[in-house]
């Protein structure tokens, strides 16, 4: 099967990134359409599209773009989510480094359809070179007319500014975003109201993730209804799934939404790495309640149908764990990370986190007790919903989806003081 | 003289930055980049110079700097290393390149080697590049598909 290649066909081309090249292949020709649109009309075919937002809340983009109000007498603005932090995410550092001038482009389409002149890029600060690639074509947009003021021979003018974060993640919550754009630590801010509204500098604002805006330039060149039957039901067109642990080809592939979970790992990704057997997925980044084989194998990889199977599409990040993996363990790497990111705002979260990571270290250090099981369970139940952002919830649900799909390894652990999948592999080399 | 300023083309480099924010505080993260960049950490001095060229009080430039974990507070190795931690990089055997940079470099993580070579650390925050996990980070780079041996290698054409 032709895999559809919509915002993937340059990654790997070293001319991409070169604005000259770009145009030669009819680049900023869809955002020069837009310019030439009413903006209404701009709006219309994103929200025909069923584009969603694919920095992993899944909203859709072009209902997102009508909350900003017009008449407020205050300056608008576009901040690009380029934080890309969710463990098992890789997407869009792939178009910061191969193909910038789309973002750029998708950007200027953007900003016409809101009625935004300033846009602000906020890439991660582990991302030296992507940012360097990115400002280097920012810096030819804009000499080449295609940024700054009459942007592409039109009247209407914008800037982009490229602003790097510090090593944060929760700075990739909007509104922690927000914060840290405008110089503080990134505490995400109580909604409502919401930044649509009430967002960067006090002014509307909308904020999208990079591959979101990568997919506005195919949109308007070809139109929102084909985009959509690209896809599948309320999800239009294709996204950047970023495969990674036990398979044979980790990488980023872009796949039409709704494209069956197993035909990602076994015939994109080559199957399982040394032959080994699928134990389960993670198919959404971490916060993605975890999927046992079973449920892996009969699933689609869109945002409704993960979320009937009860976990997430998120941003995109499958991860893939054989049957050597202990999932004690497994939970344990996720757990410490979420105690290390929690902002420490809210007490459910900053609490929470902790709790569970070092219920997690005393378990795996033979010291865990009968009740830790159930303090678990309870833990990320009181997590759940009772915190300012997410990212309470994305502790508390793989903690929650690993400790009941995985029970008998969690309680083994406890009782034994040792691992029932590490014995069973060594038994079975022994023997 | 001050114990730190920036450079005349730094200086130049923050006016330029300064002008992207229609609010002045907006500037301090790029600004504490630019002054890691050029003394290699956020000093005091540092943090107090900053301060002073986007009127705010020092403590509010030291809650922002000690929240985010890529400025360093004192003076890294020459080479600074930041080894994945991440679920991704955790299957495929980080684990064992935590241990390998461990034995090799002879200290511990989060410090730096006798000579003033090299510091290293592991991050539990998961970088963007499960592709090539298990991954590092070296100054401004990835190093990715790593084994115990390419960290030796890696080491060694380091030390050259």
């Amino acid at each position: 099967m032709p895999i559809k290649q919509l915002i993937s066909k340059n990654f790997g081309n070293e001319k991409a990134r070169d604005l000259e090249w770009y145009r030669a292949q009819g680049g900023y020709q869809a955002a020069l359409k837009a310019l030439k649109m009413e903006p209404e009309e701009v709006t219309a075919e994103v929200q025909a599209s069923n584009l969603r937002g694919l920095g992993g809340a899944g909203f859709p983009t072009g209902r997102k773009w009508q909350f900003v109000p017009k008449d407020t007498g205050k300056p608008s603005y576009l901040c690009v989510n380029a934080d890309e932090a969710e463990p098992g995410t890789f997407k869009d550092k792939y178009i910061m480094t191969w193909d910038p001038h789309r973002l750029i482009e998708g950007i200027i389409i953007c900003c016409w359809a809101v009625g935004i002149h300033t846009a602000y890029i906020y890439i991660r600060g582990e991302y030296v070179r992507p940012y360097e690639r990115l400002r280097d074509a920012v810096a030819q947009a804009y000499a080449g007319g295609a940024l700054g003021k009459k942007v592409l021979g039109t009247d209407f003018n914008l800037d982009v500014y490229i602003h790097r974060g510090a090593g944060a993640y929760i700075c990739g919550e909007e509104t922690g975003l927000l914060e840290s754009l405008e110089g503080k630590k990134g505490w995400p801010r109580l909604k409502p109201p919401f930044p649509a509204v009430v967002g960067l500098f006090g002014c509307p604002t909308v904020i999208n993730n990079v591959e979101t805006i990568a997919h506005l330039p195919n949109i308007i060149e070809k139109g929102g209804e084909w985009f959509a039957s690209v896809g599948c039901e309320r999800n239009g067109g294709t996204r950047l799934f970023c495969l990674s642990g036990h398979v044979n080809r980790p990488g980023v592939y872009e796949l039409p939404m709704g494209t069956p979970l197993e035909e990602l790992i076994f015939e994109h990704g080559g199957g399982m790495w040394k032959d080994r057997q699928l134990k389960a997925v993670v198919p959404g980044g971490s916060s993605a309640p975890i999927l046992t084989a079973e449920e892996a194998l009969q699933v689609k990889c869109d945002f409704d149908s993960l979320a009937a199977a009860d976990s997430m599409l998120g941003s995109g990040g499958v991860m893939v764990l054989d049957d050597r993996t202990c999932m004690v363990k497994a939970l344990s790497v996720v757990s410490h990370f979420y105690a290390h990111e929690s902002c420490g705002q809210c007490t459910p979260c900053r609490e929470g986190t902790g709790w569970i990571d070092r219920i997690l270290h005393r378990i795996l250090s033979g010291e865990g007790v009968a009740r830790d099981v159930e303090t678990l369970l309870n833990i990320s139940e009181n997590m759940m919903g009772t915190s300012i952002c997410a990212l309470s919830d994305a502790a508390a649900l793989p903690t929650r989806s690993y400790v009941s799909k995985f029970q008998s390894e969690f309680e083994h652990h406890i009782e034994h003081k040792s691992c029932d999948v590490e014995e069973k592999f060594a038994t079975a080399l022994s023997g | 003289m001050k114990e730190f300023e920036f450079t005349a083309e730094n200086l130049e480099h923050f006016e330029e930055i300064r002008k992207r924010y229609p609010v002045k505080r907006a500037a301090l993260l790029p600004t504490l980049h630019l002054a890691q960049e050029q003394l290699g950490y956020v000093s005091e001095a540092a943090e107090t110079y900053v301060a002073e060229l986007l009127d705010l009080p020092v403590v509010d430039v030291r809650e922002v700097l000690s929240f985010y974990t890529l400025f360093h507070r004192r003076l890294p190795g020459r080479r600074h290393i930041r080894v994945c931690m991440s679920l991704s990089c955790w299957l495929r055997g980080a684990k064992e390149i935590e241990s390998r940079l461990a034995s090799q470099l002879g200290v511990a993580s989060g410090e730096t080697s006798p000579d003033g070579a090299i510091s290293w650390e592991t991050v539990p925050d998961c970088m963007g590049a499960c592709e090539i996990a298990p991954m590092l980070q070296m100054n401004k780079d990835y190093h990715g598909d790593l084994t115990p041996e390419a960290v030796d290698q890696l080491l060694e054409k380091t030390r050259e």
